[in-house]
């Protein structure tokens, strides 16, 4: 085991710490939610091949040789300062990923590099009411009519519905094939008629996942991203490079926010940290974040020594074991609170960053924990990869093998 | 950087593993668990015959001069093949040697030891669960050494004890001394043989190595437990797996039921983030001694709490034939039983952690 990143790497580390101190301050309040601060910050630190490192320069990326110890750096320490990454996670984290690998090239002209400047917004056409885990099964219908797709349907917990200029999704256009080939992967504008945008309002009281209704709705027949039929695979296609080397150094800044909390939270007159109650339960935390921590470090590990055939199992348990854990720690800062849990919360979880918690902030973080469950594949569906995947268990009965009984 | 393990030390996990399923198949583990002593001087020769118990002895002392980290791995095997025998005791018996021996002690033990000649055993627990050097009463005045030492493992064949004595330090005890009293307990884990040590008296040399190299070899003990539970629970979540494609219920596999494929999914789900946390421990005993004590109680007090989980729901998926004597399943589950308790409980190591923190 060698833990150091060696001298070149700790110079690496001192420059972008550098940087953030003075382009992104701690506790500048409110700039996270100003966008023209955030599209400044975001500009220089990828000017300086700080973000965007796997998309060409003539995309608006900075081009940077892939190296998995400069990106874990980067990780730690944006995470650290609460700086942000990009502007809007759908566009930057989903459609530009998928346009480099298999969109055409006059795609990427057009689309990467207003995307990465944010000045195009993306919201993503995925989830149906009657499809959910069941992703495939989804139907909102598209058909070629000259040179235009014609979109009808219904899509849901669209986030950024609202203030998107476009949306990525996936439509049936091939009713006659069978399930996963029948759908395509369509781009379309927002601002048109026949659409329309429903806010959904959540168990928080904030709003920020919408349903989009279609009808007669326009793209043109060559805003599809790969062939017809082939949308699923398309859908697929993730990014590789960039921020998924694991949860480790989230969940330690979470831990920290905690520690904080108990700190200057009171119990029975004495801070809540020297409670032995609460000692037990944050050092049992503890120890699910360090696992977390050293699970980042073997998948950082891997991907350096490219022995990335290692960590499958850790790939596959990543997002239940981390969602878990992550809802333990708000659990404890929920009982922290006390009596300041019958609060409605404040909306602040979607915001992000790393400022100080308030008491209704933590419990805008603990009912969000929720949504860790459902979104991205639900807790159950992992389960089902971890064990079919990771340790060869039989695969669900498909609804094709289900006979009604006589 | 790398945090994975290198050829070697697959290569070392690939050998053991091939040591234990030709030596220890499921019918001589049963036969040795039955027994009831933990003790097999066969299984123990032919474990020297590999250089099991000369791993992390120097070199210079006849053996393989190899970390932590590498002894670790080892015990993660141990762990899985629920490898009976006196090889906990034994190392760190060794360890305490060659980090706190005099020049003497070790030319005298270390070659034994690292042949598997002569057995160690650490004899420290005190009634209360007294485990840490700070809680050590046993006097040790004039070459003489008076005291009771609890739950020490394989004490009745070992060749030479390590004894912890009051101010945290450590004091070899040689079989067969005048005033050594030995009494053996029924313990739960049958792969471990825990016995009484009463010592009225007895000839005893102290390790010139103080409080430190206790410390030192009680947090080794505490990796190396966290790394026995870790390959348990992996072991109990295989054999799981296994008993659950063969067996049907309601004309059909076990594993076809999602309440069971996600059950076993959620233990390897826990599980498998564990890896890292003991290699994290077991690097730090090795490299980072400003982290090394919290990395160890972080390793002790989770690994083997969580094993012992893995292996009460292991006992329910594998339903009544699981909760029978006749089932192999026990020897796992009573194993990590012993890891979670020896050295002090998860709760103490918990609130070790908190204190090391400085929260």
């Amino acid at each position: 085991m060698d833990l150091s990143f060696g001298p070149e790497y700790e110079v690496f580390r001192e420059e972008v710490r550098a940087f953030l101190a003075e382009a992104w301050p701690a506790g500048s309040g409110g700039q996270e939610s100003e966008p023209a601060a955030q599209k400044r910050f975001i500009t220089a630190a990828a000017e300086r091949g700080y973000l965007y490192r796997s998309i060409p320069k003539r995309y608006g990326g900075s081009e940077q040789p892939f190296d998995p110890l400069r990106e874990t750096i980067l990780t730690e320490e944006f995470e650290r300062s609460g700086a942000p990454w990009q502007l809007g996670y759908q566009g930057v984290g989903m459609v530009v990923p998928t346009l480099l690998e298999v969109g055409a090239d006059w795609q990427r002209e057009k689309f990467i590099a207003p995307t990465l400047r944010g000045d195009f917004v993306w919201c993503q056409g995925y989830s149906e009411p009657g499809a959910g885990s069941d992703l495939a099964s989804l139907r909102s219908p598209a058909r070629l009519e000259g040179d235009e797709w014609v979109i009808n349907g219904h899509k849901i917990w669209t986030s950024d519905a609202d203030h998107a200029t476009h949306m990525f999704g996936m439509f049936r256009t091939e009713p006659d094939a069978p399930k996963h080939g029948g759908i395509s992967y369509l781009l379309l504008e927002m601002d048109q008629p026949g659409i329309d945008v429903r806010p959904l309002r959540q168990l928080t009281g904030a709003t920020h996942f919408f349903e989009v209704f279609f009808t007669d709705v326009r793209a043109p027949a060559d805003w599809i991203v790969g062939e017809r039929g082939q949308g699923w695979q398309v859908s697929r296609v993730n990014l590789k490079h960039e921020r998924n080397l694991g949860g480790g150094s989230l969940a330690r800044n979470r831990f920290r926010r905690l520690l904080d909390l108990a700190r200057r939270t009171p119990l029975h007159g004495r801070p809540a940290l020297e409670d032995p109650l609460v000692r037990d339960r944050l050092a049992a935390l503890d120890c699910h974040v360090r696992c977390l921590e050293t699970m980042t470090l073997r998948k950082v590990s891997a991907t350096y020594n490219d022995e990335e055939g290692k960590v499958g199992l850790p790939t596959l348990v990543n997002k239940l074991y981390g969602s878990q854990v992550g809802e333990q720690l708000v659990q404890l800062a929920y009982d922290l609170i006390g009596a300041d849990g019958l609060l409605a919360p404040t909306d602040s979880s979607w915001a992000g960053g790393s400022g100080e918690r308030s008491n209704t902030d933590w419990i805008d973080e603990y009912l969000y924990s929720l949504a860790g469950r459902i979104a991205a594949g639900s807790s159950n569906i992992q389960r089902n990869v971890i064990g079919e995947r990771g340790l060869g268990l039989p695969r669900d009965l498909r609804s094709g093998d289900v006979r009604p009984r006589s | 950087m790398r945090f994975g393990l290198t050829e070697e030390q697959e290569l070392l996990q690939a050998t053991l593993r091939e040591f234990a399923a030709k030596e220890l198949p499921a019918p001589r583990l049963r036969e040795i668990f039955d027994a009831g002593s933990g003790w097999n001087e066969a299984l123990w020769r032919s474990a020297a015959g590999v250089g099991l118990q000369g791993l992390a002895v120097p070199e210079r002392y006849g053996g393989a001069g190899l970390e932590l980290l590498e002894l670790a791995l080892a015990f993660e095997v141990l762990g899985e093949a629920a490898m009976p025998g006196p090889f906990l005791g034994h190392a760190l018996a060794g360890l305490a040697l060659s980090r706190g021996g005099s020049d003497a002690q070790r030319e005298r033990w270390l070659p034994k030891l690292a042949s598997g000649e002569a057995i160690g055993a650490l004899a420290i627990a005190e009634s209360g669960d007294a485990w840490d050097p700070a809680e050590w009463s046993a006097a040790l005045d004039g070459g003489a050494v008076r005291g009771t030492k609890q739950l020490v493992d394989h004490a009745a064949i070992a060749d030479v004890l390590v004894v912890g004595v009051a101010g945290g330090g450590l004091a070899l005890v040689e079989r067969g001394a005048n005033g050594v009293h030995i009494d053996p307990i029924d313990g739960l884990d049958r792969t471990r043989a825990l016995a009484r040590v009463d010592l009225d008296g007895a000839a005893a040399e102290a390790l010139p190595g103080g409080r430190e190299v206790a410390d030192a070899v009680c947090d080794a003990g505490r990796i190396l437990l966290a790394a026995d539970s870790f390959g348990a629970a992996w072991k109990l979540i295989e054999m799981t797996v296994e008993y659950t494609l063969t067996r049907e219920q309601f004309g059909t596999l076990l594993a076809q039921f999602q309440s069971v494929k996600h059950e076993i999914a959620n233990l390897a789900a826990e599980t498998e983030p564990m890896r890292g946390l003991f290699w994290y421990a077991a690097h730090a005993f090795d490299h980072l001694p400003a982290e090394s004590a919290a990395a160890a109680s972080a390793a002790k007090a989770h690994v083997t709490d969580r094993a012992v989980h893995v292996s009460r729901q292991v006992i329910e998926l594998h339903g009544g034939i699981g909760f029978t004597w006749e089932s192999d399943v026990q020897f796992w589950a009573k194993r990590v039983l012993f890891d979670r308790s020896w050295l002090g409980g998860p709760r103490a190591h918990r609130e070790r952690l908190a204190m090391l923190e400085n929260w």
